[in-house]
């Protein structure tokens, strides 16, 4: 009945992640090799890749900084007592507001007026998004689990209905909206660090990165060190408990959620103001599942989300350079090895805490 | 029968640091009732559970009517002619009570031939027992005591001939407990072997033939139950003396009305009534106890009182303020105008049991000033005043970083307690203080109590226990089916007659 005494809490934090690390890639390591390939060279492409060039880690970083954003919108949430799987449709939405602004404004304004505005814009849009399951889950008691993933189709054909009936200019045939003006680009850090004078080669990596790594400290500072973090964080972990403190769940779970969508929201930034430069299909490109991944791995805090996400950023790029480099390996095969990250990390995460446990154990007794 | 029904020889159980069970050595003679006694964590239940098959012993040796034995899960002790009533019952709602009983022991593949060959079972056994249940009822029907007679019938029928009862009178009236004694009484003679785990010694003085007490995993005092006193045993239990009972009351006498409800009804979502027009009143500086057993609107009327609940009608008067129905309290408000409420559900409601103890500490004040500024929380202030509360009310471990859930029960009351009494409210409303709390803090929280009350406060008791109204209280009220039944200053109070009006029987 009783489960195995608790891991001390510097293994739970970083040795039994490593572990589970380990086993994912030494199952995946299996696969691969059950095809015929050598596990050990598809490790080192998929390193070097991801880490081995400047290009390589600004890529990394690049992949990175959408699944910050997703993973810390999952982690609000989840602190709350709520799974958003929303991810995804609010990252689109937070896209399109960010890309409207800088359509509609982009004449206008100059980029140190405009890019705020967009930042907004895309926050504002994500939130209003997952404000409509929050009030439903709140107020009608329909399962948020179901209404953000029904927001997600949602959110995905009405990308596509504006493109196609109100964005595309006359005369295109792609479903994409004109190039945003110059102002509204938001500026690479190969063009940043160039402006400071340091040499640094072109890849995707732009300035949103920096604005991850601002959001990832705001939530540590608002789930811990704010009385509304407090609340937010008693209503997810007792119900009961908040109710006898007066707190309002109702409230704490419409709070959760907008803050969730609006940093989902933000990777409209790196995507349609960093990147692409236009609103387009498939922009988020499956980074809001692989926020919950991320949050998953990360243990729900922005610290070990950071790592996550640069872990699944490594992936992403080194996959790539590793279907592009090894002959008959597939992207699908490095989909494989996040399926058995997430698995591992995740969703078995304490499987392998009791062994874990047992072989600790054997060290010296304790006082 | 010869020998002993059971021989437990230096049973050793540890769950990671804890050492459940060290050495434990227990003899049960056949066809006696053998009482096990021990605060909370003693280890009673891990002895149990060892002899149950649920958890394997690191070492020891079991024997079952002399032999040798191993067990290695229940169905291998049931097949020894082992049976177990838990304290929680284990007993599916929406099934009559005779499927109930048939449930894994289907002789036949066909259910009604199954069901007739039982049904003629049950009749013969509850004959010979004087175990009544009404077969055909829905267990979810049926009272508290007749499910606990199902249990017992579940066990017998499967050939039990060694009964273990855990904690078995926590949820009964008198009443029910006493007819439960007849009937436990008449199986030992009948040559069942019974072991009782309780924390009510009164009991054990009662029904059993010997007693074991035990005390931090280990058999601290065995005895015959002729040889020793209720008193003598609460001592072994929990290694020096104990004062539970009435003391006279210190302080001032009662003083103003604090609290005032009239005419609460609250019907719950199925629109039931719970709760028909009750009206209370609690001055300063007395205990009222409100006696019950649990399921009679108690829970509700505390969260009617707290604010978390608002009634479909009644007014309710806190010092200076009036609410009715539509515009209740709140229990924010509550807080601000001094009422404090020590739920009865403290792991549900009263402690967050995934926060540090130091963030548990300060639930439902967060608002204050000491508590944050700015909307920023004083952490390391926070963390300051609950080590002081830890203190002051002798939390232990002194671990303001520890999660309120690696508390001891009687360690988390005295950490609710802690935040609640600091405040010095005007008013209290405490809910079951000590259950699942171990003899030394239950002395320790009655003497919190009976200080508040000197100071002034004005405290509402809800227990289930009567000793523990008794023991507290200037007066009891009696509630049954949603009803104040009865009011009596606690001198005119006794057990007898509050069990009868808690079984809703009128009392002239």
């Amino acid at each position: 009945m009783n489960a195995a005494a608790p891991l001390p809490r510097w293994a739970e934090l970083w040795l039994l992640p490593l572990l589970n690390l380990g086993i994912a890639l030494a199952a995946a390591g299996v696969v691969v090799a059950l095809v015929g390939q050598d596990p050990a060279q598809v490790l080192a492409v998929l390193l070097h890749g991801a880490f081995g060039t400047p290009r390589g880690i600004g890529y990394t970083l690049y992949y990175a900084t959408s699944f910050v954003f997703t993973g810390l919108a999952v982690a609000v949430a989840f602190h709350a007592g709520l799974f958003n799987i929303g991810g995804e449709g609010q990252a689109i939405l937070g896209g399109l507001g960010t890309g409207l602004v800088g359509l509609w404004l982009g004449s206008m304004l100059p980029a140190w007026a405009l890019l705020p505005l967009m930042a907004l814009a895309g926050a504002t849009f994500g939130l209003a998004w997952a404000a409509v399951p929050a009030w439903l889950q709140a107020h009608r008691g329909s399962h948020v689990v179901i209404t953000t993933i029904m927001f997600n189709f949602i959110a995905s054909t009405l990308l596509v209905w504006l493109l196609v009936d109100h964005l595309k200019p006359a005369g295109s045939m792609a479903p994409e909206s004109a190039a945003l003006a110059a102002s509204a680009h938001l500026p690479t850090l190969h063009q940043a660090l160039g402006r400071l004078g340091i040499e640094w080669p072109a890849s995707p990596l732009n300035l949103s990165a920096l604005l991850a790594l601002a959001a990832a400290a705001a939530v540590y500072l608002l789930l811990w060190r704010t009385r509304a973090g407090y609340r937010l964080r008693s209503v997810g972990a007792s119900p009961g408990a908040a109710l006898y403190a007066g707190i309002d769940p109702k409230r704490q779970v419409l709070l959760a959620m907008m803050i969730s969508g609006a940093l989902a929201g933000l990777v409209g930034m790196n995507e349609i103001a960093g990147v692409q430069h236009k609103l387009l299909l498939e922009y988020v490109g499956g980074a809001g599942f692989t926020g919950i991944a991320v949050a998953l791995m990360g243990r729900n805090h922005p610290f070990g989300i950071v790592l996550a996400a640069v872990l699944f950023g490594a992936l992403f790029q080194g996959g790539a350079e590793v279907a592009f480099e090894v002959g008959g390996f597939s992207r699908d095969m490095v989909v494989m090895l996040q399926g058995f990250i997430v698995l591992f990390s995740g969703a078995m995460a304490y499987v392998a805490a009791p062994l874990l446990a047992r072989v600790l154990r054997r060290e010296p007794a304790r006082g | 029968m010869d020998g002993p029904a059971v021989r437990l020889r230096g049973i050793c159980k540890r769950f990671g640091a804890v050492q459940a069970n060290d050495d434990v050595t227990l003899e049960v003679a056949a066809g006696t009732v053998h009482g096990i006694v021990g605060e909370n964590g003693a280890g009673k239940s891990t002895l149990m559970s060892v002899l149950y098959g649920f958890h394997a012993a690191d070492s020891g040796r079991i024997e079952v009517f002399g032999k040798p034995v191993q067990i290695r899960n229940p169905h291998e002790a049931i097949a020894l002619g082992i049976g177990m009533v838990h304290q929680h019952f284990m007993l599916v709602d929406t099934l009559s009570a005779l499927e109930n009983v048939l449930l894994g022991a289907e002789s036949h593949a066909l259910l009604h031939r199954a069901e007739a060959a039982m049904r003629a079972r049950l009749d013969a056994l509850m004959a010979s027992t004087g175990l009544k249940v009404e077969l055909q009822a829905q267990v979810a029907e049926l009272p508290v005591g007749d499910r606990q007679r199902l249990e017992i019938l579940k066990a017998l029928v499967r050939g039990a001939k060694i009964l273990i009862l855990d904690e078995p009178t926590a949820v009964l009236t008198p009443q029910e407990t006493r007819s439960l004694f007849e009937v436990l009484a008449r199986l030992a003679a009948q040559g069942t072997t019974i072991l009782l785990i309780t924390h009510k010694l009164k009991e054990v003085m009662q029904l059993c033939r010997r007693v074991t007490v035990m005390r931090a995993g280990r058999v601290v005092h065995e005895t015959a139950v002729a040889d020793t006193s209720a008193a003598a045993l609460a001592t072994a239990m929990i290694g020096r003396k104990v004062a539970l009972g009435r003391e006279p009351r210190g302080g001032a006498g009662r003083g103003e009305l604090r609290l005032e409800a009239n005419g609460l009804r609250w019907r719950d979502a199925l629109g039931v009534t719970r709760l028909h027009d009750l009206s209370l009143r609690l001055h300063a500086g007395e205990i009222v106890g409100l006696a019950g057993v649990s399921g009679n609107g108690q829970s509700e009327l505390l969260e009617l009182l707290s604010g978390m609940r608002r009634p479909d009608a009644g007014t309710l008067r806190l010092g200076a303020e009036r609410f009715d129905a539509a515009h209740w309290l709140q229990p924010r408000l509550a807080r601000r105008l001094g009422l404090a409420h020590v739920p009865e559900d403290r792991g549900a409601r009263a402690l967050v049991m995934g926060f540090a103890a130091w963030e548990s500490a300060v639930l439902g004040y967060e608002d204050d000033a000491q508590a944050s500024r700015h909307g920023w929380m004083r952490n390391a202030a926070l963390r300051e005043a609950a080590a002081r509360l830890m203190e002051r009310y002798d939390v232990r471990p002194r671990d303001v970083e520890l999660p309120s859930a690696s508390f001891s029960g009687g360690n988390q009351q005295k950490l609710v307690l802690a935040r609640e009494l600091s405040r010095a409210p005007h008013v209290l409303l405490v809910g079951q203080p000590t259950r699942g709390v171990d003899i030394g803090a239950v002395e320790f929280i009655y003497g919190q109590l009976r200080a508040l009350r000197a100071a002034g406060c004005a405290l509402l008791l809800v227990s289930s226990e009567l000793d523990e109204i008794l023991a507290l209280a200037d007066r009891v009220l009696v509630m049954h089916a949603g009803r104040i039944v009865g009011e009596r200053p606690v001198d005119e109070c006794s057990e007898a007659g509050l069990g009868l009006m808690m079984a809703g029987e009128a009392v002239a």
